[in-house]
């Protein structure tokens, strides 16, 4: 299986994404510069987090008009999985491969810390060895994670089963004090409606070995290289 | 040429932490007769259009691709010619 890192001018986890992918995986992975048009070698595509382009405008703005962008959403239209974390998240929001958008977290400060998370759908390529329900343990570090979309948008996404990643407390409860951004309904994942696509806050690629204190972020590498494995074999 | 101004704020209904903060602070000042308190952006363009119509038409295509995301913000613009 061959993974994609996408870099951003201003990306700062594609690091770690390349070590989830390389060395904890095992699988063959390049860094694609933010200006290659052509990503249709890659089995997933990584956008990882940062500040792409300073975050000037709103985050993921402007990192939505590059080049890997338009090969990003010719490759989600092929059925290729696209994973954006943080950043990752928020441009493929801006740059309408998910539905919604990210405002500021409400109390306006950054978080950075390990939060708890509950699986709503373990049904994706990104989740499915999971438990529905199972309560994993990631990091976060975001300014912007302050999920909204409309009414409408909402009622779809719980329609479509959309709504993979909700902040939780340590019993599994999604309420407003285990809520550290504001976002709508404690959402902090979501896949479009195909599945290919899974935009989430929290940082996987950064829970991969005890010696970083945790190792919950496996189940989304782990889960898209079976599941690939499910198909290809 | 024209001057384009711009004002991007988060659309109405959707909360302004930013706004909510700014008039705490005010009303922590003694000035408890604000009420509300929205921010937001402001934008100067300038563009190289010879009439009012085609800088309004410039200003809505920039707005709408770029300057502004429709899920939670708007925007209003005034224009003026500019040497």
């Amino acid at each position: 299986m061959r993974f994609g890192v996408v870099v951003f001018p201003g990306s700062n986890c594609d690091i770690d994404c390349y070590h989830a992918a390389k060395a904890i995986l095992g699988q063959p992975t390049d860094y694609v510069w933010h200006e290659t048009s052509d990503l249709s070698s890659y089995d997933c595509i990584v956008l990882p987090g940062g500040f792409s382009y300073g975050d000037y405008l709103r985050p993921g703005a402007i990192a939505r008009f590059a080049p890997a962008m338009q090969a990003v959403a010719e490759a989600a239209g092929r059925g290729q999985l696209v994973l954006g974390i943080c950043n990752g998240f928020q441009i493929l929001l801006e740059a309408g491969l998910l539905p919604g958008a990210m405002r500021r977290n409400d109390h306006l400060q950054f978080r950075c810390e390990t939060r708890h998370l509950r699986l709503e759908n373990n049904t994706t390529p990104f989740t499915h060895l999971g438990e529905r329900g199972q309560i994993l343990r990631l990091p976060i570090a975001h300014a912007d994670g302050n999920y909204y979309i409309d009414e409408l948008g909402l009622a779809e996404l719980k329609r479509n089963n959309q709504i993979v990643l909700r902040y939780c407390d340590a019993e599994g409860q999604p309420t407003a004090s285990a809520n550290p951004n504001g976002a709508l309904e404690n959402i902090a994942g979501i896949v479009n409606r195909r599945g290919n696509v899974f935009g989430l806050m929290p940082h996987p690629e950064r829970a991969l070995e005890k010696i970083t204190g945790g190792t919950d972020g496996q189940l989304v590498w782990t889960s898209i290289l079976k599941w690939w494995e499910g198909n290809h074999a | 040429m024209y001057k384009a101004k711009i004002w991007v704020t988060l659309r109405q209904g959707i909360l302004d932490p930013a706004g909510q903060a700014v008039q705490k602070g005010l009303h922590s000042q003694g000035f408890v007769g604000v009420r509300d308190v929205r921010m937001g952006k402001f934008m100067e363009l300038v563009l190289d259009v010879t009439s009012e119509r085609e800088a309004a038409g410039l200003v809505r295509e920039t707005c709408e691709r770029l300057l502004v995301n429709p899920v939670m913000e708007d925007y209003t613009f005034t224009l003026e010619a500019h040497v």
